[in-house]
Order: structure tokens, then C-alpha cells, then sequence
């Protein structure tokens, strides 16, 4: 573990210093211990793929003082027992009007698109942390045949459940907002909804999986 | 109900408050006022809860009927507002009589002008708050940026407001600078010695590319090192991080909550409501201070903010 300071506020907590399920299922213990016992001074955690940022009232406590007591609390999440994963299924129809990128990246790839599909529903991901927007999920680790590099230019709007693909990742944008994936499908499903509980369909720690189905299935889901 | 008529918008006004935070879990930035301290104030001078929700104008203010009355304050930059063609001062509470409107235009002086309503401003509440979020389109009204036709609830006058007065010499003490002061950031080691000095000393200009979510530097290329090995992780809000071409970009209240860019340096949390009062071509310097010596100007910040006694007379 090793500590460093982000800002007068906050602090940066390293569990590794790779992307991978060692360092994340560190991340994951952590957060959960911080969560089920809240510290008054702690404002905001932001996990990552190996880190936690700790926003804490400065008037409050100073870095040392933090640092000591995510060490403390650091040893006794390794010894709590290993959570079960929840998994998550997608149902996704691919390509045509709701995957615009999916020639472009098969393309890309030298592959034909329905090889790109394949491997894409092929593997269950793990969701590393949500970021960028409310309910958007870093999934990962996309097959390396399929790893593609983000547009140059983002979207200015990318409809909500368009799955979109960027280097070894791939995420689900759970509302209309601008982007800059490649997009290879989308779901019918709703990924964020501010009247539910929990709003988001996928948490930080789950598996998640991709179905592929018709674009009648996609029509009908929408509708039921 | 009473209510507030947009009437024209301004270039960008939302709802905020003092912001959600605690959300970076489910991947949301606490967003909240741009200047939270002009927010505070102007709240406190018509009694209100230091958090209630405000509009927010963005160098250009609007014109807002109020067709039942209403007391207001304006906080923040100085945006020439007027009634019947009289100029309302900045700083103190005004009743605005049934039928009239506040008139607003282009700034004078800083980017941003708080309209703060006695009783707040009915919005749309998500995780606790009801700023205005506008990538993700959610909180405030509607999730988006006033229009022309939008008529907003304001909170019914309860009682009589003092007419207090600021003390002299607190907006002195709180006024924007264009110095920001900072801490070094995580990455700050991965820059050059160049890099190093080239913050220090250099001149930056805020570009017309900025906004709520990150203000876009142009000035001394900042490039750092070894940007490969940069692994994404949570990003404060003031941090200013650096792209491979070497632009600084300073992360404000709407940025994303995570990024992969190595970051130089942070603003500290005393200066963060000037970094909402700078405007396009504005030009801004740091200095680098201690984390010890950041703590003691937020906490010398806080005692300020949080006593009447030094802020009234």
C-alpha cells in the first residue's frame, strides 16, 4: 500500500500499481469496510482500477491522520471473507442503427463483424469502478483481438444503453450524454434510473455479461 | 406558490447549491456552485439556509420576473442589475415588488453572479441536492440550463429580514484573486524540472474552451515524462492535470470523477471558489504552498464562513 497526496483534501490510496483482479479485489475489501462502517469525516471515496481517492474534512483531520487510519482499516479488510460476486446479465443487439462503430472496428481489426460480436459476449467482465457519468461502469478485460482506441472526435450525444468499446474496455452509457467509445450495440435495458433503488443496474465488483438478441427482442423489452 | 418567470436566460444559469457529495461510487461528481462562497453569502444576507438553492448566471445574467414579489440578493460578479432602471447593489438584500423584473446583463468584472431568493428555489432534488448536473442532465430544473418560459417556485416569505450589512473587509478577504495557490498533485514528480519552474512562473490563459466540468490553460507546454504508465484513479476537484501534448487542464465541479492523465499540481481548497469567477482570456498564475500551510487557509476560511459574528455587523 502506498499513499499520496492528491490534494490539501484528499488523499490517493495505491492497492497495486497494475490493472488486474488482484489489485482491484484490494480496492473492492477496502470500500466495502469504509462503507459498512462510515467515517464522519471522510467526504467522498472514488475507487479505481488500483486506488481509492478519500476526500476528508480538513478541518477535521490532516493526511497523516488519514493515512493512519486506512492502514489500520486496510489490514483488517484483507482478512474479511471474500464477497460473492453479483452477476449481472445485458441483453444487447449489435450492430446496424444501435452499433454504429461495429464495421469500423471489425475493420480495423481485420475481422468480420460478427467475429467482433462473438468475442464480445464471449467473456464475463468485471466492473472495475463507475465513473464519467452517473451509472457508467468500466468494464474490462476486452479480448485483445477487439481492442480499439477511442474516436478522435466524440460524439456530441450517444443514445442511453449504447455499448461502446475503448482500448481494453468496454461500458454501457447509461444516459444521453457526449462520448467518444466506439459503439458496437445497445441495450434495451435501463442502466440508470434516478426512481430506483439501487439507481444504477451494475455496481463496482460485479460480473456482467452480454446477450445477444434481435432487434425485434430489443423492440420488445423496450416495450414491456 | 410564488414563482420566478425566465423571461431571457442568460448565456448559462442553472440551479445550485452547495453540490452532492459522497457519490463517486456510482460515478457521479458533486457539481454545486461554481463560487460556493458568493453562494453562502448571498444566502445568509436574506436568512436563508447557507445551501439553499440559488441561480447560477454565467458572464451574461437574464431577465427573471417576479410576478408575486419576492426578496432577492445578488452575490458573486457584478452583472449591472437593474429594476425599473435602477441599479440594484450587489452584497445586500432587495424586495422586488409583484410584478416587477430583474433586469441582468454582461459581467464587469468576474464570471459569475449568484441570484439567491429569501425561502430558495424550488428544484429538482437527486442524491440530496439540487444542483444542476448538466452532462448527466439530472438534478435542478429539468437537468438543464434555464430557457426563456421556464417558471420556477420560490420559497414564500416568512418572516422580516434583518438589514444586516457585511463587516468591512470580508469581501476584501474573500474577494477572487487570479493568484491561485496550490499543493503539489500525485504525479507531480513525473515532470520535469522545466515543467516544475514553467508552473511556477509561468502566465496561463483560461481558454473559451471551459466550462463547469474542467477550464482549458493555454501557456508553458507542462509535459510530463512518462505518461504510459499513468493507470486511470480519482481526481480531486481543483486538480490540474496535463495531456501528452502538454495542455493543463484544471478539473472544476462538474468534471469526471476519474482520469488518466498525470496531475502537476492542486488547487487548494481556500482558492477553489475563485477558479468559478475567472473568465475566457483571464489570465491566472499559481504559487505552490504547503499542505500544512493550505490546511490553516481552509480552516481560517471555514471560521470565517461559519460565524455571523465576523461577517455582520
Amino acid at each position: 500500500m502506498r499513499f499520496r497526496a492528491a490534494s490539501d483534501q484528499a488523499l490517493l490510496v495505491y492497492l497495486g500499481e497494475e490493472i488486474g483482479a488482484e489489485a482491484h479485489e484490494r480496492v473492492v475489501r477496502l470500500l466495502r469496510l469504509l462503507q459498512s462502517e462510515p467515517i464522519a469525516w471522510i467526504r467522498n471515496i472514488q475507487p479505481a482500477y488500483c486506488s481509492l481517492l478519500i476526500t476528508f474534512d480538513a478541518a477535521a483531520v490532516d493526511h497523516a491522520e488519514v493515512q493512519t487510519k486506512i492502514s489500520e482499516l486496510e489490514k483488517r479488510a484483507k482478512k474479511l471473507p471474500e464477497a460473492e460476486p453479483r452477476l449481472v446479465e445485458v441483453p444487447v443487439c449489435y450492430g446496424g442503427e444501435f452499433g454504429p462503430d461495429l464495421e469500423d472496428v471489425a475493420e480495423r481489426r481485420g475481422l468480420m463483424a460478427e467475429k467482433v460480436v462473438e468475442l464480445h459476449f464471449a467473456r464475463t467482465y468485471h466492473a472495475y469502478f463507475l465513473g464519467f457519468a452517473p451509472g457508467f461502469a468500466y468494464l474490462g478485460d476486452l479480448a485483445e483481438e477487439i481492442a480499439t482506441p477511442r474516436l478522435e472526435t466524440p460524439r456530441k450525444e450517444v443514445p442511453a444503453g449504447s455499448v461502446g468499446i475503448a482500448g481494453r474496455q468496454t461500458a454501457i452509457y447509461p444516459l444521453a450524454t457526449p462520448g467518444g467509445w466506439r459503439l458496437v450495440g445497445r441495450t434495451p435495458l435501463e442502466i440508470f434510473r434516478r426512481d430506483r433503488a439501487p439507481m444504477g443496474l451494475i455496481a463496482i465488483g460485479d460480473q456482467v455479461r452480454f446477450r445477444p438478441i434481435t432487434r425485434a427482442e430489443f423492440l420488445a423489452t423496450r416495450r414491456s | 406558490m410564488s414563482s420566478l418567470v425566465v423571461e431571457s436566460a442568460g448565456l448559462q444559469t442553472t440551479v445550485q447549491d452547495f453540490g452532492r457529495e459522497g457519490f463517486g461510487v456510482l460515478g457521479v461528481s458533486p457539481s454545486g456552485a461554481a463560487d460556493p462562497v458568493a453562494l453562502r453569502i448571498g444566502n445568509l444576507l436574506l436568512e436563508n439556509n447557507p445551501g439553499a438553492p440559488a441561480l447560477e448566471m454565467t458572464l451574461t445574467g437574464g431577465t427573471f420576473l417576479f410576478p408575486d414579489g419576492a426578496v432577492i440578493c445578488l452575490a458573486g460578479a457584478n452583472f449591472g442589475a437593474q429594476v425599473d432602471g435602477k441599479t440594484l447593489e450587489l452584497w445586500r438584500p432587495h424586495a422586488i415588488l409583484p410584478g416587477r423584473r430583474v433586469v441582468l446583463g454582461a459581467t464587469r468584472d468576474f464570471a459569475r453572479c449568484y441570484l439567491c431568493v429569501a425561502g430558495g428555489i424550488g428544484a429538482e432534488n437527486f442524491l440530496g441536492s439540487a444542483s444542476t448536473h448538466l452532462l448527466s442532465g439530472l438534478g435542478g430544473w429539468e437537468g438543464r440550463a434555464l430557457r426563456k418560459g421556464d417558471v420556477l417556485p420560490i420559497g414564500r416569505l416568512e418572516k422580516n429580514i434583518r438589514r444586516r450589512k457585511l463587516r468591512a473587509g470580508v469581501l476584501e478577504t474573500l474577494k477572487p484573486e487570479k493568484k491561485l495557490r496550490v499543493t503539489r498533485g500525485p504525479q507531480f514528480d513525473w515532470f520535469s524540472e522545466e515543467a516544475r519552474r514553467a508552473l511556477a512562473g509561468g502566465e496561463f490563459v483560461v481558454s473559451e474552451e471551459s466550462n463547469r466540468m474542467g477550464l482549458r490553460l493555454d501557456g508553458p507546454r507542462l509535459a510530463a515524462g512518462n505518461n504510459a504508465e499513468m493507470v486511470s484513479e480519482g481526481t480531486p476537484v481543483g486538480a490540474i492535470q496535463v495531456t501528452p501534448s502538454g495542455q493543463a487542464i484544471l478539473l472544476f465541479v462538474e468534471q469526471q470523477t476519474t482520469g488518466g492523465y498525470p496531475k502537476i499540481a492542486n488547487v487548494i481548497g481556500a482558492d477553489l471558489h475563485c477558479v468559478g469567477q475567472l473568465r475566457p482570456r483571464d489570465t491566472i498564475r499559481f504559487e505552490e504552498v504547503s499542505l500544512t500551510a493550505a490546511r490553516e487557509l481552509w480552516i481560517e476560511q471555514q471560521v470565517l464562513l461559519g460565524s455571523e459574528e465576523r461577517l455582520f455587523a
